[in-house]
């Protein structure tokens, strides 16, 4: 079963570049990764730069651009994962272990149709 | 009663539980074929009389229209022969008696499940544990049958596409989820215990009486049970004839259903006797010292303001406080009660919380502080949310 976390934060209390909170952090995340290859149970993860987005809508079949969604809500989705596990505990013990879970969420979304190889 | 409602009653759990392991815990296909089994037994049952195991000719025909159900999906509209055919016995598909229990467990522990909103955990509950049909659980909660429906299946379906596991959790995840279990009990029966609806009462004590037999040494399961043993020994005095709620001090105690007050203290002493006392077993040992005292006046104050700081210490919520508080008052004085109000006064997020100006009201007016008492009482009684808060709230005012 393969499912999808959404990681957020609240860009208020985001721990600050340059701090060792942050170089501690950053380590976290290398070492989960690790973890996750090692179990096999990776299959894809990436970072999101959240104050670039762009939307694309095409109600009356015309596509219409627009810049955003900006970062007005309180959870600003900053990174992925993709997962392939057992079951839906399976993938929340994997989300209870990326920071993301102390200053912000994870969502999970059980994936539907495709599987991602 | 016939012998399809005695089937529906006795064995629906079972069959689904058992349909849902074999499914691999979907339950959404679980719940469909199950009650299309029992759609198919009302005509089968009536022209070729009832099988003579009714559970295993139900979990054999909801088995073969899962095996049709998934058949189809892969090869739309063939096979529409099997579906014809008529059932017989079929000693591999029989329970596996041996499992059962364990399905019904898993089942318990899924329908809890944490991901599930808790209005879904209690609905389901009802529905896939303890058998109640969707128009009875509507008026459980006062529902729409059709909201009902819809909470339903969307909680199955979440089931089933999040793949939520069926199963008993592993040890390390165990607590966390027998916790939502116990949760989820003890909020089915406050649903018929703040109404005074003693079915949804018995239904959530049949739930807690099935864990208990599942889970037979964990203490809170057992301490569960008691408390709601003890708790439902009042219910007859709990409530006057013209439906005014009546407080534990004002109860007539010649009402209370002796049996049930003492099966819940065996159980309470089964589960002191296990060790490792949790809220549930503290609050059944509190709810077992009233129900021991032959008068208001008689309780045992002391022993129950210790069993109160016990319980304050597992779980730090306002109410306990407050509980402890009038506890302590009646052991040590309205002083002392008074005092341990004082430390949630501090906290500007209760100002408007209406159990603590009703407890300082009562404890100021027993310490013959008559200004400050009538100020608490006039803050309590605007804060009250019903006639019969207000009610009682003048009355202890009044008393001397």
């Amino acid at each position: 079963m393969q499912y999808l976390l959404l990681l957020t934060y609240r860009p208020e209390d985001n721990t600050q570049e340059g701090t060792p909170e942050f170089d501690a952090e950053m380590k976290r995340w290398g070492e989960l990764n690790e973890e996750m290859r090692q179990a096999g149970i990776w299959v894809g993860a990436a970072g999101l730069k959240p104050d670039a987005t762009t939307t694309v809508r095409a109600p009356s079949g015309e596509p219409v651009v627009t810049d955003g969604p900006y970062a007005e809500t309180k959870e600003v989705l900053f990174s992925f994962y993709v997962i392939d596990v057992e079951d839906l505990d399976a993938a929340i013990a994997w989300a209870e272990k990326t920071p993301a879970v102390k200053y912000g969420s994870v969502t999970i979304y059980p994936m539907d149709g495709l599987e991602l190889t | 009663m016939s012998a399809l409602e005695r089937a529906y009653r006795d064995e629906r759990a079972a069959v689904l539980a058992t349909i849902t392991r074999r499914l691999d815990g979907d339950l959404a296909l679980a719940e469909d074929v199950v009650q299309d089994a029992f759609l198919a037994a009302a005509v089968e049952w009536d022209r070729r009389g009832v099988p003579d195991r009714p559970g295993a000719w139900l979990t054999t025909t909801a088995w073969r229209k899962a095996l049709d159900r998934r058949r189809r999906e892969r090869v739309a509209d063939a096979h529409a022969a099997d579906l014809a055919q008529p059932v017989s016995y079929d000693a591999d598909l029989d329970f596996e008696r041996s499992s059962l229990e364990d399905d019904q467990l898993a089942m318990l522990f899924t329908c809890c499940h944490p991901a599930l909103a808790p209005e879904a955990r209690m609905a389901l509950t009802l529905r896939s544990v303890a058998g109640l049909t969707v128009p009875e659980i509507a008026r459980a909660f006062l529902s729409s049958e059709d909201a009902m429906e819809r909470r339903l299946t969307r909680a199955r379906r979440k089931v089933t596409d999040a793949a939520i596991a069926f199963c008993v959790p592993p040890d390390e995840r165990l607590p966390e989820r027998l916790a939502s279990v116990l949760r989820v009990i003890y909020l089915i029966y406050t649903e018929g215990h703040g109404d005074v609806r003693g079915d949804i009462c018995e239904e959530a004590i049949r739930l807690a009486r099935l864990l208990a037999r599942l889970m037979p040494d964990e203490p809170e399961v057992l301490g569960l049970l008691a408390l709601l043993l003890v708790s439902d020994a009042r219910r007859a005095a709990r409530v006057r004839d013209d439906g005014v709620l009546v407080s534990l001090e004002e109860q007539d105690r010649s009402r209370w259903d002796a049996a049930r007050i003492a099966e819940g203290a065996a159980v309470l002493e089964r589960a002191l006797r296990l060790g490792r006392s949790g809220p549930y077993v503290v609050q059944a040992a509190i709810a077992a010292l009233h129900s021991r005292a032959p008068t208001w006046e008689a309780t045992d104050w002391p022993q129950i303001a210790g069993l109160y700081a016990e319980l304050a210490r597992l779980d730090r919520s306002p109410v306990v406080t407050i509980n402890r508080a009038v506890a302590v008052g009646f052991a040590a004085g309205a002083q002392a009660g008074l005092a341990i109000l004082d430390e949630l006064q501090a906290d500007p997020r209760l100002d408007r919380y209406q159990p603590l100006h009703a407890a300082r009201a009562e404890l100021l007016r027993r310490a013959g502080d008559a200004d400050a008492a009538a100020a608490a009482y006039a803050t309590a009684v605007a804060l009250a949310d019903s006639e019969a808060q207000r009610t009682a709230l003048e009355r202890s005012r009044d008393r001397r």
